[in-house]
């Protein structure tokens, strides 16, 4: 069960203005799940696209089961039997779920798409890997979690030997990584090979057999996993320091910045997504927000931004901002790090001072007049990439040629630089590296103790745990508890997030 | 959006147009010999017609109602919105003009203002319409300014016949009363002279060709410089990031369409206050879906645009000779088409090529991050 199922060697990658691997190796065996790691913008996304036929090499050889191939398209590499699921996901919204997993290998039946039969063999890999998941539901109304479900179905379903995952668990709860692993650990036991990067590195050690170590474009290490400890492999990543959460100092102010009294969001069915949610959160203060994906996070961030209609009242520094639009509540300093970066977040297209200005085209330093000011723009991107650390030629680079941790550090500095007096945060640190998670922890309570007041959603409970002053606990909609991060145990809050009774 | 200027970049930059124009040609050809034609005399016969002073005057000044309408349809590809119905706004924003223009005199330049100003209000009212459609109803701007188009030249038709006509003794020609000079904009013959330029029949460049020029930088300056443009590209390159910031997309699609239709509304202006002073039922048609493929060309750029609503009128009027030959004069359309559909493909060829080129340079240099 040893030979080797994949081996890269030496592969490299040029970009314009960046090499994004110089000197890349790794070998999976059959039955064995492999770790890659490395600092954002290290190459592990740009390498495994090179395996997965999106990027061609510069340089190197690719070996699949001891054979030489060459990949020119993504369908020549699911042919050999490699599968990938992305970090940014790449599903047709308009499809339901079933759609998308077969589309592009539809079963037909009398030249007709035989969706019996794909239901049916969808049905049956959703239990045999504990992949929870309706298959007629549309994927626009998915929250991130049941959308990644997907895509490892759709990967699967190609019938995939070799399974790559870009960060899968960035977006998930405890309780479902733990259904990842299981997952894994079952495609391990049935031969496969799985190779999945990931920025937390306790996992890694968690469900990994071994490690490669990516630093700048280049492999320095290969190592066991029951060799190491999350400390070495940070040192060999960055030569970094795990980052620690020392305990708070301050405390909160007693202005009361945002107060929900009553919130509740519609959704088609007879349940609310949002119902009856109220809280405050005072001026130098961090609510956390914990729960299971889709129970409610997102409606909760766009009624208080105002993209989602809602009852209730919204009162903000004083004033009722009920009835406000979308721009008069940004503009009136409300910053917004949302869910999904490049969707919501971004224009992929364009370059990174165009971004700088998205939300913050109706304000100084942007526009003065409604004139753009476009030299102070240029100016102002290239001190975010300064002070955030975003790893990119310049301002003018397009924001997908950046690294999904890179680009995270933007729209976290982007939405800092105005100092917002209300930040709200859906996984702030989501796929940014444990340097950057430090150095963004740290920007963010700066902040909090000059006063600004904080939302935080977050997946990573450690995360909630370290920032939060107090964590409330969402499920299908409502707040269901609220918890001192001081007197809770990570189960404990684990626990509340799924059941009821809180 | 990222501009660097060495040569090289020039050079790429002009590659894809030229590349586009000879294998369009190449096109022409083929469907010249098709007809048992000489490509190479034809071209030629072209070529010295079109090169002629009267001519080029002729081209400017096509070009510049070319280059209007493109314009408009430009800012709505720019929003991520198709505005078929250029065309309509066009017609309906001139004979309006005519009509209200006719009816009074002012100081020649505020005469020349006012009108504008109307051509421009109705052509941005007729495109409101598909707006509001698409905001209340979600009705597709495609499908209903297709089907306002049809409304619309059957309207103009019926209010100049049966409202607006001024009946011309001697002449079957329908028009609206014609405009009182104090509405005219002299041509720029004059000016020409001064250089030396003597007087051609047909005489010469609309003086409104500075409208058309004026447009071209308030466009630009529109969409690169103003927030107003900002939101507008933003919502064409992503509708969920644009309202995530604040931009509301109701409220975009409209100010897009209207903003849209006032510039289609202009069009004409050349025309019908430099030289026919009314709107005739002879004004051409069409301008407006040449102006959908002169933006598609000139890819929403207002110099690209310029530069294409000069090649579009140049083949047209230099196409005129052929009809002395024997020759269809319609071949410039197919011409037209060709260097559509070249360009469209260069454009991705140069593009995928420098990609190529930056990545080979990198690896000669060793260049890391
Ligand atoms: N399409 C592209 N065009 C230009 N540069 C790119 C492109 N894709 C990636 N890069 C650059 O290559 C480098 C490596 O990027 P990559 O996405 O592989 O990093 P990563 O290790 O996956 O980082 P992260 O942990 O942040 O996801 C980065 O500097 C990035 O900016
Ligand atoms: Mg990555």
């Amino acid at each position: 069960m040893n030979e080797l199922a994949v081996e890269l060697r030496h592969i490299v990658k040029k970009f314009p203005g960046v090499v994004a691997n110089k000197d890349v190796s790794l070998k999976a065996r059959r039955g064995e799940v492999h770790a890659l790691v490395g600092e954002n913008g290290a190459g592990k996304s740009t390498v495994m696209k090179v395996l997965y036929g999106m990027q061609r090499p510069d340089a190197g050889e690719i070996l699949v089961d001891g054979q030489q191939v060459r990949f020119r398209t993504p369908a020549e590499a699911i042919a050999a039997g490699i599968g990938m699921v992305h970090q940014h996901f790449m599903l047709a919204d308009n499809f339901t779920v079933l759609e998308n997993v077969i589309l592009g290998s539809e079963p037909t039946k009398h030249g007709r798409i035989d969706t019996a039969a794909a239901r049916a063999r969808i049905l049956e890999m959703a239990a045999a890997y504990g992949l929870d998941i309706d298959p007629d539901a549309m994927v626009e109304n998915l929250g991130v979690g049941e959308r990644q479900r997907v895509e490892i179905l759709k990967v699967l379903y190609r019938g995939a030997k070799i399974l790559i995952f870009d960060e899968p668990t960035a977006v998930l709860v405890p309780q479902e990584v733990d259904e990842l692993f299981a997952a894994l650990q079952g495609l391990r036991a049935e031969g496969l090979s799985v190779i999945f990067i990931s920025h937390k590195l306790d996992e890694v050690l968690r469900v990994a057999d071994n490690v490669t170590v990516l630093r700048h474009g280049q492999t320095v290490a290969e190592v066991a996993a029951d060799s190491v400890t999350a400390q070495d492999l940070a040192e060999l990543m960055v030569g970094a320091e795990l980052p620690t959460a020392p305990p708070r100092s301050t405390v909160p102010h007693e202005r009361v910045v945002l107060s929900l009294q009553g919130i509740t969001v519609g959704g088609q069915g007879t349940r609310d997504l949002l119902h009856d949610v109220s809280f405050e959160i005072r001026a130098g203060e961090v609510v956390g927000i914990a729960g299971v994906e889709g129970n409610g996070q997102h409606e909760l961030i766009d009624a208080i931004i105002g993209l989602a209609p809602c009852q209730g009242t919204i009162v903000y520094n004083g004033t009722d901002i009920s009835r406000f639009s979308v721009a008069r509540r940004r503009d009136s300093g409300m910053g917004l790090i949302p869910e999904d970066r490049q969707r919501e977040a971004l224009l992929m297209g364009s370059a990174l001072w165009e971004n700088r200005m998205l939300g913050h085209q109706r304000s100084a330093p942007v526009a003065r007049h409604g004139v753009l000011q476009l030299k102070a723009v240029k100016a102002d991107a290239a001190v975010i990439m300064r002070e955030y650390d975003v790893r990119a030629p310049g301002p003018e680079t397009p924001a997908h040629a950046l690294s999904g941790g890179n680009q995270q550090k933007f729209i976290v500095g982007r939405e800092m630089s105005r100092q917002p007096s209300l930040l709200l945060a859906s996984h702030p640190t989501r796929g940014v590296d444990v340097g950057a998670q430090a150095a963004i922890w740290e920007e963010l309570r700066k902040a909090r103790d000059a006063g600004m007041a904080i939302l935080l959603i977050s997946a990573d409970l450690e995360e909630l745990m370290a920032m939060s002053d107090v964590i409330k606990v969402m499920l299908r909609g409502r707040i269901s508890g609220t918890f001192d991060p001081q007197r809770t145990t990570l189960e404990q809050l684990g626990v509340a997030m799924t059941v009821a009774s809180a | 959006m990222s501009r660097r200027f060495s040569p090289q970049s020039i050079a790429l930059t002009l590659a894809a147009p030229l590349v586009a124009a000879v294998f369009g040609l190449g096109i022409s050809s083929i469907a010249l010999m098709i007809t048992h034609n000489s490509p190479l005399e034809t071209f030629r016969a072209m070529w010295d017609y079109g090169t002629q002073v009267g001519s080029l005057i002729e081209m400017v000044n096509l070009g510049a109602v070319y280059y209007i309408a493109a314009l408009a349809v430009a800012l709505t590809f720019k929003a991520g919105l198709f505005n078929i119905g250029v065309e309509s706004q066009i017609r309906l924003g001139a004979l309006f003009a005519a009509w209200i223009g006719a009816m009074f005199t002012l100081p020649p330049v505020l005469h020349v203002f006012v009108i504008l100003v109307v051509a421009s209000l109705v052509g941005a009212m007729w495109a409101f319409l598909p707006a509001l459609l698409k905001v209340k109803r979600g009705v597709s701007e495609v499908i209903s300014t297709i089907m306002l188009n049809s409304i619309g030249s059957a309207l103009s038709a019926y209010l100049l016949a049966d409202h607006f006509q001024q009946l011309v003794a001697g002449s079957n020609n329908v028009t609206t009363k014609p405009l009182p000079q104090s509405a005219w904009v002299p041509d720029l013959m004059s000016w020409l002279n001064r250089v030396g330029i003597k007087d051609v029949p047909g005489g010469g460049p609309y003086g409104l060709v500075f409208l058309a020029v004026a447009l071209g930088f308030l466009y630009s300056f529109i969409v690169n410089r103003t927030r107003f443009g900002f939101d507008l590209r933003a919502s064409g390159a992503s509708p969920t990031a644009a309202s995530v910031s604040g931009v509301n997309p109701k409220r975009m699609i409209i100010l897009a369409m209207m903003l849209s239709g006032a510039f289609a509304g202009l069009a004409m202006m050349p025309v019908m206050l430099g030289e026919s002073h009314a709107y005739t039922l002879g004004f051409r048609g069409g301008v407006g879906f040449t102006g959908i493929a002169i933006a598609l060309l000139g890819r929403n750029n207002a110099v690209g645009i310029a530069f294409s609503s000069l090649l579009f009128g140049f083949l047209e009027v230099s196409a005129r000779i052929l009809e002395l030959n024997g020759i269809a004069t319609e071949i410039y359309i197919i011409m037209q088409g060709a260097i559509l559909l070249s360009a469209v493909a260069a454009y991705e060829v140069v593009r995928r090529y420098r990609e190529t080129l930056n990545a080979r340079a990198l690896a000669r240099a060793g260049v890391t991050a």
